[in-house]
């Protein structure tokens, strides 16, 4: 492994403060250090974030609540908070790696996981995420598990992340500290789609830190499931992934929230669906009628055309578990 | 001399080294120090097909604490060999993607990692051909399959058989590559001294190991010594020598100090073997109740252009079920890929998923229970030798499986079975492993103080060897276990074949049997008194084995599956697994329940989930690590019981007994499969059956 350097600041402004040109920020480092490991990163410098006193879950004035970005996947799971007013998020963090890597990843390291395309993790092939020009063999070549919406030319990798596509579904405020100073991105709109620059992830400036996710007041969500489907029970990442709340008011479909995950460059907000099922009745013909909708931009590749009928089917069996339950 | 009545063989010993392993007081290869230690960190080529033109070391050898760096311009010279694979850095020819091409040795492994990723060899890049398919030009028939098989057999007329049976199933199936993954990677430590080369090694036999060193460095095997006491798992894949073991000893020689490779998980899926890819078609041609009249049974499978690896297929076929006709075929061709090994019953893993799916499907076709229908083809004699078998015990295995499972209201119907949203299923198959018995030597040694020490060049991979070989020397011995020791793991020891095969206990046992009582004859000559300087005895088994009567010996079992596809993802998961096995007499319940539920999960793991995907863009593995090669994990493994039958069979050797290390593994994948079709009406002809297989 190169020598790196190593930086632990007080607080999130010498943080940003402290990080220079080759740095990087160090969460949990269940991914960072992975592909250190693998020569897909090299920093000079690892500045460690993962101690700051960003590790507190609390109640916002308005009913929601905000989760520092250094909280741990594992303890954000069991809050019960968390468990009784977002259960779609206390799901997907738990369908996520295994008991010890939760016990390490941070929250904010987990919204800027990098992709598990295979070609990404490999420096000895080609990959325009990795090396800007360079190709993606993925489009061509072994993308069983990758995207099918929001593609392009330039890149069909997928978030890995779970949780990110609670906090989509959730629509969660990210806090971010930067250079310039502190602002908030709402989700989605924090992850990118590929277009012709794979290379970045987000919508973040270098030197940019999260600091914490902020849930809003969503009643709706306390009625969530989070379903992943997936090659093995035991820890493995999403072939396809749906997190979806639902209010039903006599039968029909008052409101609700949809994402998708493993189908695109970033978290899937599934917005035609919503808007195909709201006021639509809470029967499985319209439960299938708005995956449609959704579906109809799926522009799956030629080895992951089975995405489209899993996650049309993962999404009906979700909202009829939603719409059924008491 | 301490005298017991205790029978030991057939008890439920505790390991005899089990709290050194949790302890870790036990040592594995990685773990030894030895003086002026280097660390090793292999360059692996790009490319799959070409010639090295150059290697430029400048900036590697600028990296702080770097000794050298080896390629084919600077390598010592090995003695020319017809072990291709084992020739690492003779030449500039690239075989195939991950071929090791260079090697940096540094005084630590940081720092050679380091520079091993500077070194950008040139390359005169070559077209490659990685693809294994049923019509590719250069398809071959090999001289024989593995062992020693011959590739083709044919008898009666089977195409004429097929064209007038009542019911015939056509059916073609295939299995990816498979890749073996021991908790413990391979790894080396290679130490040259006056003496020669020590090599500690993750190895399954420390003696083969010697026989394959030796002649590259040009020297007697006497002065090549490997010590593997502990193994942590081996599958086949430490089954022979792999060039890192080559490549770390003739490091060691280049910069004279010992110098320590550890494969890494990744470079684990270029250069240390796998389960060659199946493409297999099997036609059975039956009557209307099932009784075959021909089956054939061809198969294509891949090598590597650096050595021709037959893996045996369709012979599990040849002695399986009666019929009159029959036709088995291996066809092999040479890509520019890594060469095949030893996986878990190569050949009758593979091979028994195609034949035991094609069994189902023909059970299916004939309105057949698919146990009545195996009652029904049960040969009397070995069809393929027709000698006797010294013991055949499938239909009780089945029946008593039956009883165990809950298999007589089975309901045939596919399809019909639905709980919530989960589609259930069952299915049934045979297994079956040859009982192989290789030459062994071993000492028995009677201790002053009253103890006992038997020395035996055997490998414990995990399976309990040592334990079991104690178990079955205080019986020899007729002495409590607890004053018998056993060593091995060390090809100092007398020398014995590989813990492979399943024939390690059966092997390795005649040896120490036939030592102990050796030394318990030259006691009782001598009154049963024990000389000051100790008392000692050897025996050699390969003329024993040679005169051994003719049988045709296997060991049989049957698994049961029940699995639960979820009907709007097709992820299907093993509910339920259970196995009954006829393997003999079983030395050690403990120890052997665990190698019957650990070939169980590996068959589970074949069935559900484990496959290399071959790039052939590229020409390499791309899932090479443990996040994307998927391997049954605990949440996958929730119910697995194995159970045997009592099988006494005087044919095989002093303790009865036949091996158990594979046959778990063998019908497990074709249950499962079987299940799959019996919940959902799909028949998966394709391993592994994952989700995009079934979600429609």
């Amino acid at each position: 492994m190169r020598p790196f350097a190593y930086a632990r600041p007080a607080d999130a402004r010498s943080a940003v403060a402290a990080l220079g040109d080759g740095a990087v920020y160090l969460g949990g480092g269940t991914n960072l250090v992975d592909l250190m490991r693998l020569g897909v990163v090299t920093p000079g410098t690892l500045v460690d974030v993962s101690r700051l006193a960003a590790d507190v879950i609390e109640e916002t004035p308005g009913g929601g609540l905000l989760v520092g970005a250094g909280v741990r996947n594992g303890d954000l799971a069991a809050h019960p908070l968390v468990r009784r007013r977002y259960p779609m998020l206390a799901q997907a963090l738990l369908s996520g790696a295994s008991g010890q890597l939760r016990n390490m990843a941070t929250v904010g390291g987990n919204l800027l996981q990098r992709t598990r395309c295979a070609y990404f993790q490999d420096v000895t092939k080609p990959c325009n995420k990795r090396e800007p020009g360079s190709g993606c063999p993925a489009r061509t070549g072994d993308h069983r598990n990758l995207a099918i919406l929001g593609h392009s030319e330039s890149c069909v990798a997928t978030h890995p992340s779970d949780m990110a596509v609670a906090l989509v579904a959730l629509g969660a405020l990210v806090r971010v500290e930067g250079p310039g100073g502190a602002r908030a991105v709402p989700m989605p709109g924090l992850h990118r789609l590929p277009g012709d620059d794979p290379s970045r992830d987000t919508v973040l400036e270098p030197g940019d830190l999260i600091t914490a996710v902020e849930l809003p007041a969503l009643p709706l969500a306390a009625r969530s499931r989070y379903r992943k489907a997936r090659d093995r029970a035991s820890f493995s990442f999403a072939v396809l992934s749906v997190a979806a709340a639902l209010e039903v008011d006599g039968g029909v479909v008052r409101d609700c929230r949809i994402a998708l995950g493993a189908v695109a460059h970033a978290p899937w907000r599934a917005e035609a669906a919503e808007a195909a099922l709201r006021g639509a009745p809470a029967t499985e013909a319209a439960f299938a009628r708005a995956a449609d909708a959704e579906l109809a931009a799926a522009r799956p590749l030629p080895r992951n055309g089975f995405k489209v009928p899993l996650a049309r089917n993962l999404l009906v069996r979700v909202l009829a578990d939603l719409a059924e339950m008491p | 001399m301490t005298t017991t009545d205790v029978r030991y063989v057939g008890s439920a010993l505790d390991r005899v080294d089990g709290v050194e392993k949790v302890t870790g007081a036990a040592r594995f290869a990685f773990e030894y120090r030895p003086r002026d230690l280097t660390y090793a960190a292999p360059v692996q080529a790009t490319i799959a097909r070409g010639e090295i033109k150059g290697l430029d070391a400048g900036a590697a050898l600028k990296v702080p604490g770097v000794i050298a760096v080896i390629w084919h311009g600077n390598a010592p010279r090995l003695a020319p060999s017809d072990a291709a694979e084992l020739s690492v850095l003779q030449s500039p020819r690239v075989a195939y993607r991950g071929q090791y091409v260079a090697v940096v040795v540094a005084e630590t492994l940081e720092a050679a990692q380091e520079a091993a990723a500077l070194l950008r060899p040139e390359y005169a890049e070559e077209g490659h051909d990685v693809e294994l398919r049923a019509d590719h030009p250069r398809l071959y028939r090999p001289e024989h399959v593995n062992p020693r098989y011959p590739a083709d057999d044919e008898r009666g007329d089977p195409d004429a058989a097929l064209a007038s049976s009542p019911v015939v199933v056509d059916a073609t199936y295939t299995t990816p590559a498979e890749h073996n993954n021991p908790m413990e990677p391979h790894a080396a430590i290679a130490e040259w001294d006056a003496g020669g080369l020590t090599v500690h090694d993750s190895t399954q036999q420390p003696s083969g190991l010697r026989g394959q060193l030796a002649p590259l460095f040009g020297m007697p095997p006497e002065q090549v010594r490997v010590i593997a006491p502990y193994v942590g798992g081996g599958f086949g894949s430490k089954g022979r020598a792999h060039p890192y073991v080559v490549l770390a000893a003739l490091a060691a020689k280049q910069v004279g100090r010992p110098v320590k490779l550890a494969v890494t998980r990744r470079e684990m899926f270029a250069v240390t073997g796998y389960r060659t890819p199946t493409i297999q078609r099997v036609r059975l041609g039956a009557e209307a109740d099932g009784r075959l009249g021909a089956i054939v049974h061809e198969v294509w499978e891949q090598t590597s252009t650096l050595a021709e690896f037959a893996e045996q297929t369709a012979v599990v076929t040849r002695m399986m079920y009666a019929a009159p006709h029959r036709r088995t075929t291996h066809r092999l061709v040479r890509l520019d890929v890594p060469t095949p090994s030893w996986m878990r019953a190569p050949g009758e893993t593979p091979g028994m998923f195609a034949l035991e799916s094609a069994m189902d499907e023909l059970a299916v076709a004939c309105g057949v229970d698919p146990i009545e229908l195996r009652a029904r083809n049960e040969p009397a004699a070995d069809p393929d030798t027709g000698l006797p078998f010294s013991s055949r015990n499938l239909l009780a295995c089945l029946r008593e499986g039956a009883g165990r499972f809950g298999w007589e209201d089975r309901d045939p119907r596919p399809g019909v079975r639905r709980r919530g949203g989960l589609l259930y299923g069952t299915g049934v198959a045979s297994s079956t492993y040859p009982a192989y018995r290789a030459p062994a030597q071993a000492t028995a040694r009677a201790e002053p103080d009253g103890s006992y020490t038997v020395r035996i060049a055997a490998a414990d991979i995990g399976t309990g060897a040592k334990t079991v070989l104690t178990q079955i020397a205080a019986d020899a011995l007729r002495a409590p276990v607890a004053l018998v020791r056993v060593e091995i793991g060390d090809s100092a020891l007398p020398q014995a074949p590989v813990a492979g095969g399943s024939m390690g206990t059966a092997s390795w046992g005649t040896a120490v049997v036939r030592a102990c009582e050796a030394l318990t004859r030259e006691l009782e000559e001598s009154g049963g008194r024990v000389p000051p300087g100790g008392a000692e005895a050897s025996a050699a088994t390969a003329q024993e084995i040679k005169e051994q009567e003719k049988y045709a010996r296997h060991a049989f079992g049957a698994q049961f599956a029940e699995v639960a596809v979820d009907a709007a993802t097709g992820e299907t998961r093993v509910t339920r697994l259970l196995g009954v096995f006829a393997a003999g007499r079983i030395v050690n319940p403990k120890t052997a329940r665990s190698q019957f539920v650990g070939g169980m999960t590996m068959g589970l793991s074949m069935a559900l989930m484990e496959e290399s995907v071959m790039d052939d863009r590229f020409g390499d593995y791309l899932n090479h690590d443990l996040a994307q090669y998927h391997i049954a994990a605990h949440a996958d493994v929730p119910d697995v019981r194995a159970y045997w039958v009592e099988e006494d069979d005087p044919h095989l050797n002093p303790m009865g007994a036949k091996g158990i290390g594979e046959i778990g593994i063998v019908g497990t994948a074709a249950a499962v499969a079987n299940a799959v079709h019996h919940a959902t009406g799909v028949r998966v002809r394709d391993l592994p059956i994952r989700l995009d297989r079934l979600v429609r």
